[in-house]
């Protein structure tokens, strides 16, 4: 399946913007994109294996936390899957 | 560097304006060209800009944040136009344009640009831009980044002549 890499992290994707990775659920396919792109991890996972909390994951449109089976959810290989930081601010009180 | 265009400038601080009292947001689209040798040369090109939304209702006339779904939408109408998100904006009502404790915090995007400005009594004043520079969240960094607006010939040759005529 596609998936789409945002600006920051493409220096760990040899440039790429989309890379194909082959899997059958959202997990497996991090794990393999991780072991393609070994390092990306770094950016994407805490040391104990979680998602960064500022990290947002979309499998098409929607955020794989809210996705019922979440990152063991099933995925076809015409499915996209978007990595995208958050983006938050605002000015000191 | 960051490189924009004088109408897309303009119109970012203008967002500015109609959210006052309250933050704006949006993104910025174009292109990073490598500088040679120093990442620190490198020129964000801005191409277009995209106003978001600011889901920070509760408090926003000092917070911002764009929705995770809404820049997924953006990134893929980036990636339509051939242009990649090289930034963000955002303004600070009646605050200084310069970033914040809670500006570097939630900046992850490395090697984007993030513009601040400020807006006093309602009117845009200072525009700056900083330049998120590191490897990671560990050793991040907010650097002043020059600002090139590229003004087309016949609006500056306008502004010339107007010069010329108050002079």
């Amino acid at each position: 399946m596609k998936i789409h890499i945002p600006t920051p992290l493409r220096g760990y994707t040899s440039g790429l913007e989309t890379v194909s990775i082959p899997g059958e659920t959202v997990d497996s396919v991090f794990q393999q994109l991780t072991i393609t792109y070994p390092e990306l991890k770094p950016h994407l996972f805490t040391p104990e294996g979680k998602l960064r909390s500022f990290v947002n994951v979309y499998l098409n449109d929607d955020d794989i936390r809210y996705l019922e089976g979440k990152q063991e959810t099933a995925v076809k290989d015409t499915d996209e899957l978007t990595i995208i930081p958050s983006i938050a601010g605002g000015m000191n009180l | 560097m960051l490189r924009i265009e004088y109408a897309d400038y303009e119109a970012l601080r203008a967002h500015g304006e109609e959210t006052y009292p309250n933050e704006c947001c949006g993104v910025l689209l174009g292109k990073n060209i490598a500088g040679e040798g120093d990442s620190a040369a490198a020129i964000n090109h801005v191409r277009q800009i995209v106003r978001a939304g600011n889901t920070r209702t509760d408090s926003a006339h000092n917070r911002y944040n764009i929705a995770p779904q809404e820049l997924v939408k953006i990134q893929r109408q980036a990636r339509g136009l051939g242009l990649d998100i090289v930034g963000f904006y955002h303004s600070h009502p009646d605050h200084p344009a310069q970033w914040s404790t809670t500006d570097f915090a939630e900046a992850h995007w490395l090697g984007c640009s993030y513009i601040i400005t400020s807006i006093e009594q309602g009117k845009a004043a200072t525009t700056n831009s900083f330049l998120l520079t590191g490897t990671g969240e560990d050793d991040k960094k907010f650097e002043d980044e020059p600002i090139q607006i590229d003004i087309p010939a016949n609006l500056a040759a306008a502004e010339a002549h107007n010069q010329k005529g108050s002079a």
